[in-house]
């Protein structure tokens, strides 16, 4: 293919009030409000919105938006398989696996020669429920940031799961309360104790089990589970109950007698943000990236220029300008836009 | 090192009392001298290590990582320790030989300060980063893992040892702290009952204080005003005074040895006795503000010039020893007998008696203690005259019972990154009141700051405020938009060169979260300056 000159990203791709927005194709990524045409990267609820027309995404997340949201939650929906390509306007769009939670991809944009990679969230290491992440070189690199410092390295996960396995059997008495996210974490735990050995029933907080469901008709072998029903807590000393983490510290986990309070999250890493929730046994697990994996990813992905959203923009893009690698926080790109 | 490790990590983890002091305990009892005794020095901040600042630790982490991304993960992080400890570069092997915490202590102390450096690189490589943080937080001091000094000699008396031992008191162990050095071996030995107690010098040591309780609202009714004594609660610190034998010391409310910075006092104890106090700076008999009392503290030496401007004086109310006589177990009215007589017959300079507030009822006091705005006065104290004098907070015997603080609406002005628990969170407010600028239009000028009076679940509401509504970032600090109002409760205000207003008040804290108040309607600083305590 002869080289065509290669056009400046921000002539078609800017931040606009509704989400990222790409005028090559007239989509938004991740829109926060209802547009025409939205490419969703994936299931979580801060970047999957229900109300817009045309949504492309992968039939994981179409799966999840669904279940989610119900059948109105977009009017029409594309569902594109990891590589398949889509035309919009004058921009191709393709997904690849981003590694994050099952059905999660990133948005590979080419228009007039130039190609643009929306990581979405994402990280680098294996994951039993969702397929791993794939690098993509590119011009340009949108790239999260959520645990953009280097005080952020995620020990492996075997390691982790360790911990919750010999807290067990120092606490044959306690019961062990994980608090996890409903979608992703929760199932991602639950394959990681299978995978150690685990086999006892995992008992689970009434909003983990249709997402727990829905990853089991998906394939994904996550072994005996059992709903927590509304009668007695006492019964679960010695097992493993997971719950969002919003409920370690209210009155459903009130019901428990002497529980050993548990959280599974990235920012575990920091003692005393463990420490302000509660958490007793904290789990170093996290579905995005950490700082090694970040930047890593920004030399695989080859991309002479970065832009960084939501997180620690201030470290990631130090970082990657002491690299060669010109490099923006997103939101001021934004801002810039408006003021011109 | 990795024992001590994990119990720092355990107490972080462990939210009750109960839990902690059983980590503790368990600790002591498995961990062999000196590495326990090394380990209960840096629990009650007594390890001293002159060599390994925090600028060093610094200097040697931005030595080895980009000090750009080093200053934003310790502002994330908010302590230093554990920003070092997880940023560290670390290739995920570990020494063949762990490092044991005594050899570290010992090395530190015989090391000269140029080879501390090269000494504290080479642990920290050895180390993974719990280890790490271990390390740090023993030669940095500050452990903020929840445990206080008392709760860690607490655990001392549950060592549990040869079961016909009768288990030590944490009353004696108090009583002889002030004549302990780590690695506290004798007392070790002694709590496990291989020992008798450790010889220390009785004649200077401090005796752990009674302390009062405040007075609950609607407990006054439950309580005969017959059976107590009212006195001023004086504004200044509580000091123990312990004379004897040729020795002289001034012991603050905690046993520290404060001596050093009140010479003036010391000449004056010319006498041999225990007796219990109040520190004031008094000039010409009036007590001066709590501020000036403030110079005079935290120093190792103290100049002349300091002495005369501010004059150091102690107020009595109470007697444990005259002479070798221990009046402890007396009532507290025979006590006061005692201290009216040793006063007449000594009479001591810097030193007065704090006078008995006569009343018959309640109500007496109570109109008493809403007019006590003189300097020097917080409030009232109530002590049961039958009581003796009690190491501890012993609840019913004696009460404190402040006046109500003042109370202003202030506008927020300034945001910090908070500390330990609360690190990553802006939770340190400095906050202002209008006043008309050169011009007469109306400007704020900080007059204090508070960082406490909310709960968890206000912190981050309040964090979540200040992130909106920032207007520009000083490292950890942010300035804000003013928007948010706080109702702040203060003691008293004095003047003050810190602040631009001129003012400082004493005790700050945020009694309420204004979020329904307009910016503008806050105080105004002329209604600050009429509360001022001249």
């Amino acid at each position: 293919m002869p080289r065509t000159e290669k056009t400046s990203p921000e002539t078609w791709l800017r931040v606009t009030p509704q989400g990222l927005y790409c005028a090559a194709g007239d989509f938004y990524i991740d829109p926060h409000r209802p547009v025409e045409r939205a490419v969703i990267t994936h299931g979580h609820a801060d970047h999957a919105r229900a109300g817009h027309d045309a949504v492309l995404t992968t039939p994981g997340t179409a799966v999840i938006m669904r279940s989610r949201f119900g059948a109105g939650a977009a009017k029409t929906y594309d569902e594109a398989a990891y590589g398949e390509t889509r035309s919009f306007g004058d921009a191709t769009v393709r997904l690849a696996p981003a590694g994050h939670i099952l059905g999660s991809a990133q948005v590979v944009i080419e228009h007039a020669g130039t190609r643009v990679v929306i990581s979405g969230d994402y990280k680098r290491r294996r994951d039993l429920t969702c397929d791993g992440f794939e690098p993509v070189p590119c011009d340009l690199f949108v790239t999260e940031a959520t645990f953009a410092l280097p005080v952020f390295r995620h020990p492996p996960d075997g390691a982790e799961i360790r911990k919750l396995l010999q807290s067990l059997a120092r606490n044959p008495d306690r019961v062990h309360l994980v608090g996890v996210y409903a979608l992703g974490k929760a199932q991602r735990v639950i394959a990681l104790l299978r995978e150690a050995g685990y086999d006892r029933p995992i008992h689970l907080h009434g909003a983990l089990t249709a997402l727990c469901d829905l990853y089991a008709a998906q394939g994904i072998a996550l072994g005996p589970l059992r709903p927590v029903g509304r009668e007695s807590k006492k019964g679960f000393a010695g097992e493993i109950v997971l719950c969002p983490p919003s409920s370690l510290r209210d009155r459903w986990s009130r019901g428990f007698p002497n529980p050993v309070t548990a959280m599974a999250s990235g920012w575990m890493r920091v003692r005393q943000r463990a420490r302000l929730r509660g958490v007793e046994l904290p789990l170093i697990l996290s579905d995005h990236a950490d700082w090694d994996e970040l930047t890593a990813t920004l030399h695989d992905v080859q991309a002479p220029r970065v832009w960084v959203t939501h997180g620690r923009e201030d470290a990631l893009v130090h970082y990657a300008r002491s690299h060669g690698i010109e490099a923006e926080a997103l939101s001021l790109v934004g801002r810039e836009e408006e003021g011109a | 090192m990795k024992a001590f490790a994990a119990l720092l990590d355990g107490l972080v983890y462990t939210p009750s009392r109960n839990g902690k002091l059983r980590l503790l305990a368990d600790y002591f009892r498995t961990t062999p001298d000196p590495d326990r005794g090394w380990a209960l020095a840096a629990l009650t901040d007594g390890l001293d290590q002159r060599h390994a600042k925090p600028a060093l630790v610094r200097g040697l982490v931005e030595a080895r990582v980009d000090p750009v991304l080093f200053r934003l993960s310790y502002d994330y992080v908010g302590d230093l320790a554990e920003t070092v400890s997880l940023i560290w570069p670390d290739d995920g092997t570990a020494a063949d030989t762990p490092l044991r915490l005594g050899d570290a202590v010992a090395a530190l102390q015989t090391a000269g300060r140029s080879e501390v450096p090269a000494l504290l690189e080479g642990w920290l490589d050895s180390l993974d980063a719990d280890g790490r943080f271990a390390l740090l937080k023993l030669i940095m001091g500050g452990l903020r893992v929840g445990v206080s000094a008392r709760l860690a000699k607490t655990a001392l008396t549950r060592l549990g040892g040869a079961p016909l031992v009768d288990s030590v008191s944490l009353a004696e162990i108090e009583e002889i702290w002030f004549g302990l050095e780590p690695p506290y071996v004798s007392l070790f030995a002694w709590l496990e009952g291989r020992a008798g107690p450790p010889p220390v010098d009785r004649r200077i040591a401090f005796r752990p204080l009674m302390l009062a309780n405040p007075l609950e609202d609607g407990a006054l009714e439950t309580l005969d005003p017959d059976e107590f004594r009212a006195e001023w609660k004086w504004d200044g610190i509580r000091v123990q005074l312990v004379a004897g034998g040729g020795e002289r010391r001034v012991y603050s409310r905690t046993g520290d040895d404060i001596s050093a910075a009140f010479p003036d006092i010391v000449a004056a104890m010319d006498f041999d006795a225990v007796v219990d106090g109040e520190l004031l700076v008094l000039r010409d008999g009036a007590v001066a503000p709590f501020n000036h009392l403030q110079q005079r503290l935290n120093r190792k030496r103290v100049t002349r010039q300091m002495l005369a401007d501010h004059p150091a004086h102690v107020r009595l109310y109470d007697m444990l020893f005259d002479g070798d006589e221990d009046l402890r177990a007396l009532p507290f009215d025979d006590r006061r007998v005692r201290l009216d007589d040793w006063m007449r017959r000594e009479s001591p300079g810097r030193m007065d008696l704090s006078p008995l507030v006569p009343f018959r009822a309640w109500d007496d006091l109570s109109a008493l203690r809403a007019d006590a705005r003189a300097n020097g006065i917080e409030g009232l104290m109530l002590k049961r005259g039958d009581s003796p004098y009690t190491a501890g907070r012993p609840k019913g015997p004696w009460f404190k019972w402040k006046r109500d603080p003042m109370l202003a609406d202030c506008v927020v002005m300034y945001a910090q990154r908070g500390h330990g628990r609360r690190s990553s969170f802006y939770s340190d407010f400095t906050f202002g009141c209008w006043r008309p600028d050169d011009d007469g239009k109306p400007e704020l000028v900080p007059v204090g700051k508070a960082y406490f009076g909310f709960t968890d679940a206000e912190l981050a509401e309040l964090d979540k405020w200040v992130r909106g509504h920032s207007t520009e970032r000083y490292g950890p600090v942010r300035a804000v938009e003013p928007g948010l109002v706080l109702e702040i409760a203060f003691d008293s205000v004095h003047r003050s060169a810190r602040h631009k207003s001129k003012l400082a008040m004493r005790f700050p804290r945020v009694h309420r979260i204004r979020w329904d108040k307009p910016h503008h309607e806050a105080d105004r600083l002329e209604t600050l300056e009429k509360l001022v305590a001249e």
